[in-house]
């Protein structure tokens, strides 16, 4: 039960860290990249707290989709930044 | 200047809010209210393994009416911005670079099983965890990869908006048969068909039936979405 609260707080450290990281580095797409783990690590945190529904969720749509969208959104607005320079 | 005190002064405010929250919280050694009755007869009464499940699909079956709802207006949404600016301005079609060797030949590995695994999820939803919107993601993510793989891939539109539109309507009526059968407090209930053996795939009535068309209807929603993002 104790490793099990370490494990959960080390996860959500983690978490803030990658969400610090995600609005500090100057790179868009490792800030996609970086908003993707803060999912990642909240649907293991949903694992540990005997909630697999909602962690499945968070890993298909928060860590996998969106990020994903993310990822086409910042490609087509570069490609508009590129035409008008 | 005044920016940065503001935001400092808005954490400030947050941790307050937040730790009043924290502070209260008292952990709880047993459920009570509703979720005591969802618990105790969720097994028994609806023959579903998974509480989750029969909370979400036959208790409040009116509120997953709601969440597939908001997820086809969104993708109408996006079907409506993202369409008509295609149409306005011919696509540019620039040359693209091909994606890699390895992504391709994983793609062509790994499609179908996570296909299959999604299918496994949403039929198995009222077994395991998981459940038609886990699912239908999980068949949408292996839609993505397709598209990751191969610039040039395209879905069959026609035949996606008719099982999303099928599924969708289905869905809707098997909630209206609950309606007329059981009783007005009874939207979705999964009892029109036999509950079968406690634990089967084959049980829990029309639980397998209603999340099948949950996932489906998620799945090929979701990758409509996608499949308008991508489009330049």
């Amino acid at each position: 039960m104790e490793l099990q609260h370490g494990i959960i707080i080390l996860m959500g450290l983690a978490m803030i860290l990658s969400a610090i990281l995600a609005m500090v580095v100057k790179d868009l797409i490792s800030s996609v990249v970086a908003v993707g783990v803060v999912s990642l690590f909240a649907s293991i945190i949903y694992l540990l707290l005997q909630a697999p529904d909602v962690a499945m969720t968070e890993a298909a749509i928060g860590a996998g989709l969106s990020t994903l969208i993310f990822l086409y959104a910042l490609h087509k607005t570069k490609d508009a930044e590129e035409e008008n320079d | 200047m005044i920016k940065k005190l503001f935001a400092a002064v808005l954490l400030v405010f947050m941790t307050v809010m937040l730790y009043q929250l924290y502070s209260n919280i008292t952990e709880k050694s047993e459920l009570s209210g509703v979720s005591r009755g969802y618990a105790e007869r969720g097994a028994s009464e609806l023959g579903t393994q998974n509480i989750v499940t029969s909370i979400v699909v036959t208790y409040r079956g009116l509120d997953t009416l709601g969440e597939v709802s908001v997820l086809f207006i969104a993708a109408t949404g996006v079907a409506v911005l993202l369409r008509r600016r295609k149409e306005d301005e011919p696509a540019v079609t620039a040359a693209k670079r091909q994606s890699s060797e390895i992504l391709q030949t994983g793609t062509r590995l790994l499609t179908p099983i996570i296909i299959m695994f999604g299918v496994y999820i949403f039929i198995n939803g009222h077994l395991s965890p998981g459940g038609g919107f886990q699912g239908g993601a999980v068949i949408a993510s292996a839609v993505l990869l397709l598209f990751l793989s191969d610039i040039n891939y395209k879905i069959n539109h026609g035949l996606f908006n008719v099982i999303e539109s099928f599924s969708g309507v289905f869905y809707v009526l098997i909630g209206i048969l609950g309606l007329l059968l059981f009783g007005v407090n009874n939207f979705l209930d999964n009892r029109i068909l036999p509950l079968g053996e406690f634990g089967t795939i084959l049980s829990a009535g029309a639980i397998p039936v209603i999340y099948s068309l949950v996932g489906l209807k998620v799945g090929t929603e979701l990758a409509s979405i996608i499949d308008n993002m991508k489009k330049d």
